[in-house]
């Protein structure tokens, strides 16, 4: 016996025995996508001119499974050759792909999103094995919403006179684009569709660590009759993305990534006057005040934060929570944190699933420890993790400080930070405090204090009582150092058109 | 009869309201403009610039579009009445000059009318699949710094405030280097109209040497050059991941000869998009 | 209760319907396969409260209920019996005397069901009675009536007084959440019904759509849930009217699996009041075992 000091929770349990308990009556088997109705090759090359090629180097570069740390396959690692050869394929397709017939170049987007939505599963199992989402994720959000993309930019491709009335768009011509890992095929249809319907030819570079999906899209492209370089995709790391953006005969650049590499990708294109969107990070606040639904409040918090692990962009990172409600809130949170199904993300009932690489798990490692050094208060879910593969725990600080690393800097995985405010000038100020502007999240019941709310959030998206809801209709990016430009809806068009009279790009 | 010695006026800056003397306590002698001494702007009359349109921007940036309208159509009428002498700050070839004050009134009151219309221009209202409101509004990117053109002195600086303006931004400019004087003259207008203070701030100095501060001050949050794209500025921009737009050099934009609709607005708004659940 | 209950305490936190449905949705999609599968139909089985509330009922209906409620698959013995067979007041003796001893017990619903417009000394009279009659447990309505005119004292007073008069019997309060409509208006009456002394909340009579969908029961979990953590009294959820499949009652097992834990996953804590739910459990479970589908004419239809 010891009379080791407990700690003040565990004396609460045992003075009380008004604890709920899980999983002992009715455990979940296991219930994993079966993955017989589709192939893996052993190896990819580009997808330049309508055809697959190896790299001019021969370069290649292993993709893995971050569940198991299997080898899933390798692709090309295109080099500067590759690009160059990709964006000339991209410049003889553009102008006849230009000259076609709004209407025609309208039904090949559609026909792309129908083949999508027929082979749903297939791009739902490759996402989640390149990726390490979860099953449902991909399957629920991810494939249908890359196919919504096609299907709505589809409708647009006729209809560009009614978008900018008098503007006379004009297609930019090639577009260079280069994606993130985090949505791989969702990303990789946000920059194809509008950039196609609006007249200009493709090439683009997916993530080292999730080029797969993209490369099945290329087949989908060739299935659907798309003339041959109208879009052309090129694997390879960062050497490869930064060819592409800096490549002189890419007329205009697209880029979702961090922050860093944005600003990167900004000074290399200066002088030039390209136009040039960017989709960079964020540290997205999540506002709950004293008159809120609680309940949907806390499922808010959860899909804001570790939806796809917290791989996303405008995750709500920042729990601001008005102080009154604060114990209540994180108690409740606590719970349903605990009930975060993490493991195999192939399994349908996975809430959770790995994450996407050995760097990034590093880095989540790094930031969180920087939280327990600083003072915050940490807790994470008590759940099993698989042995092998990159997994990190549900987490949320609690009495974190705006000065925390952990309340400034992007984790990019699933760690909450818990502020308190105690009135509605305190939530913007804090809220505002940083140099991203992304997304913003805002639970109350009261109507006239959300819009009063919102519109003092400088953030380009602003979810009220819902929180990581995406569509194609929605425009979607960031205000300051979130980056700029829009995608989704008439607005996202703009980045894809040069309109009569504009000013020049940087 | 002509030997009464006049009063000359002194060309200072214009910052949060206030005519400040730069606080280099330097001056230069502009090349197009008369030979007078104008007070030449520092990398510290830019910070407190900056700081006044910081300052600024929430209470112009929150008027409603009709107020805003309303003050720059005022500033139209201002500028109206003061003709002549605006003509006298542009020198040069009188029939000119005086073009060049028509052509910036008519920016003027161009873009008096635009802001209560930004929010159905540039705004909408998005069909999403799913129970919910969705639409999307647009805000002023923030503090926007101009470096206005040579010439037209003051058509040139007007073309590139007054979007800015119209989008709810403030404004901290550098006005041009050849002939300071209308655009300095500009802000004696402001003071009189019911421009906030703050809106609108007017340095005078060398673009060789400002140009490098506006690019990489990290409180601004976008810049509007007069001129091609240039590497430098640009670059330095980017740390900041500032909005920078150039307007090129083609005369006709300097008037309305062909009307800019929102193209020259839409660079420097935010588009907000929000969403909300629809239920009983 | 040890303080008396004042209007402030029937005031409730708002409910988000989107984000309620949404929560619901998800969980719906939850698979659930194989052992855990067998595992929830046989839960589900005993979960059952099973029905008849038809004016044409008769003894001789109810006595075949009840034997299929005892003895739901004869020659599967490892499927257990129902929780209880639940019918009009007038046949409770019928019933009672067919389930003595069995562990399947009668229930009874009362006052003035389905529409509860009757007086109170009516209904408390015809709850009496049908405990008499051996009912062990009463599934009464509130007054929807005094509840939509803000009088939310009476309907908690009336809750109060049945509960008085049902003694030892178990008391469900059917909200009748169709008629209710709003999840502000559900989440108040559960609040009225748990202060005032219930010991199940129950969704609907099965008269009125729509009767129980997935995110009134998600509400109505969190309700007790959240009660019990403040009381420590475990209040049971009764979700009835429109289950047919066992689909939707694996579903709506996953509710309470994942909102309210293994206190709720027995029949004491959770019901499903279903007449024609049980044949699909048990084409399902005979479809598992056998590994082939099954036809619903092999399934005795009492």
């Amino acid at each position: 016996m010891t009379d080791a000091p407990k700690l003040a929770s565990e004396r609460a349990a045992q003075a009380d025995p008004r604890t709920l308990r899980f999983g002992e009556t009715w455990a979940y088997a296991a219930a994993p996508e079966g993955t017989d109705h589709f192939e893996i090759a052993e190896r990819y090359g580009l997808f330049i001119d309508g055809a697959f090629a190896d790299a001019a180097q021969g370069a290649t570069l292993d993709t893995l499974n971050p569940a198991s740390e299997e080898r899933l396959s390798s692709v090309a690692c295109g080099g500067e050759a590759d690009v160059d050869r990709a964006v000339a394929a991209a410049r003889r397709a553009q102008p006849a792909w230009a000259g076609l017939p709004a209407a025609e170049r309208g039904r090949f987007l559609f026909r792309i999103a129908r083949l999508l939505q027929e082979r749903a599963r297939e791009f739902a199992c490759l996402e989640t094995l390149d990726g390490g989402k979860p099953i449902r994720e991909a399957r629920d959000v991810d494939v249908p919403l890359a196919a919504a993309h096609f299907f709505y930019h589809a409708g647009w491709a006729d209809k560009l006179e009614l978008a900018f009335p008098g503007g006379r768009p004009q297609p930019l011509g090639v577009v260079g684009q280069v994606i993130p890992w985090n949505f791989p095929l969702l990303m990789a249809a946000w920059k194809i569709a509008p950039a196609l319907a609006c007249g200009n030819t493709v090439v683009l570079k997916p993530a080292e660590t999730t080029p797969l999906t993209a490369l099945r899209l290329a087949e989908v492209l060739v299935q659907a009759g798309l003339p041959a370089g109208v879009v052309n995709i090129v694997t390879g790391d960062g050497t490869t993305g930064a060819a592409l953006v800096r490549h002189p005969g890419v007329d205009k650049v697209a880029f979702t990534g961090s922050t860093a590499v944005g600003k990167e990708i900004q000074r290399a294109l200066a002088g030039s006057g390209k136009p040039l969107t960017l989709e960079l990070g964020g540290k997205a606040a999540h506002i709950v005040l004293d008159d809120a639904s609680i309940d949907q409040a806390v499922e808010g918090i959860v899909r804001g934060i570790f939806f796809n692990q917290g791989h996303v962009c405008c995750a709500g990172s920042r729990l601001l929570v008005q102080e009154s409600v604060h114990d209540l809130l994180v108690e409740k949170l606590r719970r349903r944190v605990e009930r975060i199904r993490v493991g195999n993300p192939m399994d349908k009932n996975t809430d959770m699933g790995a994450i996407n690489s050995r760097a990034q798990l590093e880095r989540i490692e790094a930031l969180v420890a920087s939280g327990t050094d600083q003072g915050a208060k940490l807790y994470q879910s008590s759940c099993a993790l698989p042995d092998r593969g990159y997994w990190f725990r549900p987490t949320f600080f609690t009495e974190v400080s705006q000065s925390h690393r952990i309340a400034q800097e992007e984790i990019f995985g699933p760690v909450l930070s818990v502020l308190t405010f105690r009135t509605p000038d305190e939530a913007i100020e804090k809220a505002n405090n940083t140099p991203y502007g992304l997304s913003a999240g805002v639970w109350t019941d009261k109507g006239s204090r959300i819009l009063w709310l919102a519109a003092r959030l400088r953030a380009g998206v602003v979810w009220n009582n819902t929180f990581n809801r995406f569509d194609p209709g929605s425009p979607f990016g960031g205000f300051r150092e979130s980056g700029f430009g829009r995608e989704g809806g008439r607005q996202g068009l703009r980045g894809y058109v040069q309109l009569d009279g504009e000013l020049l790009g940087a | 009869m002509s030997d009464r010695v006049e009063v000359r006026k002194t060309y200072k800056l214009f910052v949060g309201g206030k005519f400040p003397r730069s606080e280099s306590g330097r001056s230069y002698v502009p090349a197009a403009a008369g030979g007078v001494n104008v007070t030449r702007g520092s990398r510290k009359d830019l910070r407190d610039a900056v700081t006044a349109a910081r300052k600024g921007l929430p209470g112009w940036s929150q008027s409603t579009g009709y107020l805003q309208g309303q003050i720059l159509y005022r500033l139209a009428e201002m500028l109206e009445t003061r003709r002549r002498s605006m003509v006298d700050e542009i020198g040069g070839g009188p029939a000119e000059a005086d073009a060049e004050v028509t052509a910036a009134i008519d920016t003027i009151t161009y873009y008096a009318g635009l802001p209560d219309k930004l929010p159905s221009l540039l705004g909408s209202q998005n069909g999403v699949s799913g129970p919910f409101f969705n639409f999307s509004t647009v805000e002023p990117t923030g503090v926007i710094g101009v470096v206005a053109p040579d010439a037209p002195a003051l058509a040139g600086l007007m073309a590139l405030v007054l979007p800015l303006l119209a989008g709810g931004n403030t404004v901290v400019a550098l006005v041009s280097e050849a002939n300071p004087l209308p655009g300095l003259a500009l802000g004696e207008l402001l003071a009189v109209s019911d421009v906030p203070a703050g809106a609108v701030n007017l340095l005078a100095g060398k673009r060789e040497e400002l140009v490098p501060e506006f690019a990489a001050h990290r409180d601004l949050d976008g810049l509007l050059l007069a001129g091609a794209p240039a590497a430098a500025p640009s670059a330095a921009a980017a740390d900041s991941v500032k909005r920078v737009r150039y307007a090129g050099a083609d005369a006709a934009q300097w008037s309305l000869a062909a009307p800019p609709g929102v193209a020259w607005v839409e660079p420097f708004v935010e588009v907000k998009t929000f969403w909300h659940p629809v239920a009983p | 209760m040890s303080s008396p209950v004042t209007p402030s305490d029937f005031r409730v936190p708002p409910v988000d319907q989107v984000a309620l449905e949404a929560r619901a949705a998800e969980l719906a999609s939850r698979s659930i396969k194989k052992d855990s599968k067998r595992q929830g139909l046989l839960m589900a089985v005993a979960m059952t409260d099973l029905t008849t509330l038809e004016g044409k009922d008769s003894p001789g209906k109810v006595r075949a209920l009840c034997h299929k409620a005892l003895h739901p698959q004869p020659d599967a013995p490892e499927v257990p019996h129902v929780a209880a067979v639940c019918v009009y007041p007038d046949l409770v003796a019928v019933a009672a005397e067919t389930l003595r001893g069995s562990g399947v017990a009668v229930a009874s619903v009362a006052t003035g069901f389905p529409a509860g417009r009757t007086d109170l000394s009516l209904k408390l009279e015809e709850t009496r009675r049908a405990v008499a009659a051996g009912a062990a447990e009463i599934d009464m309505v509130i007054d929807r009536g005094a509840f939509h005119a803000g009088q939310f004292g009476q309907v908690f007073d009336e809750i109060g007084q049945i509960k008085e008069a049902c003694g030892e019997a178990h008391l469900k309060v059917i909200l009748e959440t169709g008629e209710l409509r709003t999840f502000d208006a559900i989440r108040r009456a559960c609040r009225i019904a748990l202060l005032a002394g219930a010991d199940f909340l129950k969704t609907s009579t099965g008269k009125v759509a729509p009767a129980s969908t997935m995110p009134v029961v998600l509400l109505m979990l969190e309700c007790a849930r959240d009660y019990y953590l403040e009381t420590g009294r475990v209040v049971g959820v009764k979700a009835a009217g429109g289950i047919r499949t066992a689909k939707d009652a694996l579903r709506y097992l996953v509710l309470v699996n994942e909102t309210c834990g293994d206190l709720w996953l027995t029949p004491e804590r959770f019901r499903f009041g279903a007449s024609t739910l049980l044949n699909d459990l048990l084409m399902q479970l005979r479809r598992l075992d056998t590994g082939t589908y099954q036809r619903p004419e092999d399934f005795s239809k009492d």
